[in-house]
């Protein structure tokens, strides 16, 4: 699809960054000694603690990841939505408020403060840095594919004006303004969901041929296959146009070409019915030539509108009852209508050509509502419909790893040291629970919405939110869009301040054993965001053709195999010791990454190998390495029992 | 209440929410059809369930809160005690 850059778009934009980072330098003042900076003298009030808690944790994931591929994928996404409210009750009912009892600053203070072990702290400020990078990049990437049709500018532009704006929030401030852009921004993203969930409804659904530009998508025939050629010159739209040669790579697809008599060449979808003959369903090409070129249904890609470009797309085929339009639908007929539909998807298959050239067709896939609306069609949660034994464990382990992997994220537990007791911890928790469940909520109206909203771009699942505000009104468009920025802003600079505290309380003071004074504390936390910024930015522009959401998932399974076992033991096994929570770290972080970087999903997407070469058996290390953590944790503390409670 | 009662209604509370968590996944896992069925307003349970997951959650989350109201200060630990003097 062509972005036209929106003048109403550019300057809401700008006017949020502003807002935003006026807001830091003001609230800058307030933190000068290191308990202001890292953990804003744990003076923040519980509520708006909470909400901020909702600002760190919906993240360019949730928002854009969850409605996208609830967008392209139906119910799916929505399976994310729980998972990750779920980890929630973990970090309300086990690590809320030990968390704030135990720590000062960082999560490995917590973990350290029956042992003054310095191997604990550092282990752990390694395990934080590793995890926050690992969550950064993603966020960095969503960054980039938003500011692209926003504001025009290539990717690493969105990518480098994030990262610069992080820093300057991060540096300015540090935990006070952060916590400020975190409540704005979080108070901010569930209002807009909200008032576009209601206008949504009040649109209500109605039937179309195509998407949101007005393009009708065409379909040819009744044919029989003997005969293609001569039955395209019965009708006078096709008569001149010739079916283009079929060779081997073609053949294997369920696609026909046909050549138009400009020489235009299109992509169709052979439907076959039961009495042997077949229909041509319009399907949409991107085709990037060996030498470079770029193009969009067999012609040179447009830059401006009205050139030529990929169609918006996602509509209603089939209302219940043959209705067109449905007129205002409530909370619940928008699901009951929908069952009882039929939706247009649009599924893509890649297409690598003889002559060096790789053209994706993006094809009508017309989808019974009731499918949608189930869970099991993404490819991730084909497990849920396989009677494969390893794809129903990879399922179980991405439920388990997003239920266990939100209580240890350490962006998300540095938000207990803002507050000033347990008690507000607790308070803070259950605001953000709230806040954050209200919003999953809202996530399945608006991932269905975008995805019967025709303004789809099927190059892009991350932009379904932002492109279905603008299909009701170009306001919401700019306000979503700015919001969502904002979103990776508030989150970035979150990840940036755990990891700065991780470097300069664990690591520095623990590992380099650097005695500091608190204003060497503060400048040398300030210079790791800067360098910690630095390098998000470059990861950033490195895994720009990385799925979002998928890279959530790494930094999940990641924090919950390393961090969660520890945590949960020494909160709760009295014979836990420094060895047994040194050794979970490193096992739970190395066998969590090793498994990541040896599965499927990453030989495919990362490495461009085989899935079948892959060495693991499924691609989600959850259910094995969050319990091998807690068995070496076990067996090293047993094993390393002080011998003063032997001899006792 | 106490602190270890408090302990043992989050224990509690946690523990309801596992079943509920637990029993979506193995409806998923071994009888998928069933989340196809809409036992109500045309509704199918995938999001019934969906919802009510997140609503139990939102409620589970109060029932705690609420709990502490009746005696507010009693939980409240005293962290400068146990926190370390990291920049020493």
């Amino acid at each position: 699809m062509i972005y036209e850059p929106s003048v109403l778009a550019v300057v809401v934009f700008f006017a949020f960054v502003g807002v935003t980072l006026g807001l830091s330098f003001w609230l800058g003042g307030k933190a000068k000694t290191s308990e202001g900076y890292f953990s804003a003298h744990g003076q923040i009030p519980w509520f708006i603690n909470g909400v901020a808690f909702a600002g760190d944790y919906l993240s360019a994931a949730s928002f854009l990841g969850i409605c996208g591929m609830i967008a392209f994928y139906g119910y799916d996404g929505f399976l994310y939505s729980i998972g990750y409210l779920a980890g929630w009750i973990v970090a309300l009912f086990i690590v809320a408020e030990p968390m704030k009892r135990l720590g000062k600053f960082t999560f490995a203070d917590a973990l350290n403060s029956k042992f003054n072990s310095p191997g604990i702290q550092i282990t752990a400020g390694v395990s934080t840095l590793v995890v926050s990078i690992f969550y950064l990049i993603p966020q960095m990437v969503g960054a980039g594919v938003l500011v692209t049709p926003l504001l025009g500018f290539p990717h690493w532009v969105g990518v480098v004006i994030v990262g610069v704006t992080v820093i300057l929030i991060v540096v300015s401030a540090g935990m006070v303004s952060t916590t400020w852009v975190q409540f704005l921004k979080g108070s901010l993203l569930v209002i807009f969901s909200a008032i576009l969930t209601i206008m949504l409804m009040a649109r209500g659904f109605e039937t179309k041929e195509g998407g949101a530009d007005g393009y009708e998508f065409r379909t040819l025939g009744p044919f029989t296959t003997k005969t293609l050629e001569a039955d395209l010159g019965t009708d006078p739209e096709t008569e001149k146009w010739s079916v283009v040669a079929v060779d081997s790579v073609w053949e294997e697809t369920p696609f026909v070409r046909l050549k138009n008599e400009q020489g235009t060449v299109t992509v169709w979808k052979k439907e076959e019915d039961a009495a042997g003959k077949f229909l041509l369903t319009e399907a949409q090409s991107l085709t990037k030539t060996a030498d470079g070129k770029v193009l969009v249904n067999g012609l040179p890609k447009g830059s401006r509108k009205g050139e030529p470009e990929l169609h918006p797309v996602g509509h209603i085929s089939k209302l219940p009852e043959g209705k067109t339009e449905t007129g205002p639908l409530g909370l619940l007929t928008f699901f009951s209508t929908l069952q009882n539909s039929e939706v247009i998807l649009w599924p893509k298959t890649k297409v690598a050509e003889l002559d060096g050239s790789s053209t994706t067709v993006y094809y009508q896939k017309p989808t019974h509502g009731s499918q949608v609306l189930r869970p099991g069609e993404h490819p991730r949660f084909k497990g849920i419909r396989s009677n494969k034994t390893k794809d129903k464990l990879n399922f179980l382990s991405l439920m388990l790893a997003l239920f266990c992997g939100t209580a240890s994220l350490p962006h998300i537990l540095i938000r207990y040291y803002t507050v000033k007791d347990e008690a507000a911890a607790r308070k803070s928790t259950i605001v953000g629970i709230v806040t954050i469940g209200f919003f999953y909520i809202l996530s399945l109206y608006m991932g269905l919405g975008a995805m019967v909203s025709g303004a789809l771009d099927v190059t892009n699942s991350n932009m379904a939110a932002p492109l279905l505000a603008r299909s009701i009104a170009e306001w919401m468009f700019a306000a979503i869009s700015a919001i969502a920025f904002t979103t990776v802003l508030g989150t970035v600079s979150g990840l940036i301040l755990a990891s700065a505290g991780a470097v300069t309380h664990d690591l520095m003071g623990h590992l380099f054993k650097v005695k500091m004074n608190d204003a060497q504390q503060v400048r040398i936390a300030k210079l790791s965001s800067v360098v910690v910024g630095v390098i998000a930015i470059v990861l950033g522009i490195l895994f720009e053709n990385m799925n979002v959401s998928y890279l959530v998932g790494w930094a999940f399974s990641v924090a919950a195999s390393a961090n969660l076992p520890s945590l949960i033991m020494l909160l709760f096994w009295s014979k836990t010791t420094k060895q047994g929570i040194i050794a979970a770290l490193i096992v739970g972080m190395v066998s969590s990454l090793g498994w990541i970087l040896l599965s499927e999903d990453t030989f495919t997407q990362v490495y461009g190998l085989l899935a079948e070469d892959a060495w693991m058996p499924f691609s989600q290390p959850g259910i094995v390495t969050i319990p091998l953590g807690f068995l070496t944790l076990i067996v090293v503390s047993l094993m390393t029992q002080p011998k003063k409670s032997v001899a006792e | 209440m106490s602190a270890p009662l408090h302990n043992r209604l989050a224990m509690v509370l946690f523990s309801i929410y596992l079943l509920l968590y637990g029993g979506f996944i193995v409806i998923n896992l071994f009888m998928p059809d069933l989340m196809e069925k809409t036992p109500y307003a045309g509704v199918n349970l995938a999001i019934w369930y969906g919802f009510g997951l997140i609503f139990t959650a939102i409620i589970l989350a109060f029932i705690y809160g609420f709990s502490f109201t009746s005696t507010s200060k009693q939980a409240s630990g005293d962290d400068s005690a146990s926190s370390q003097e990291v920049s020493k």
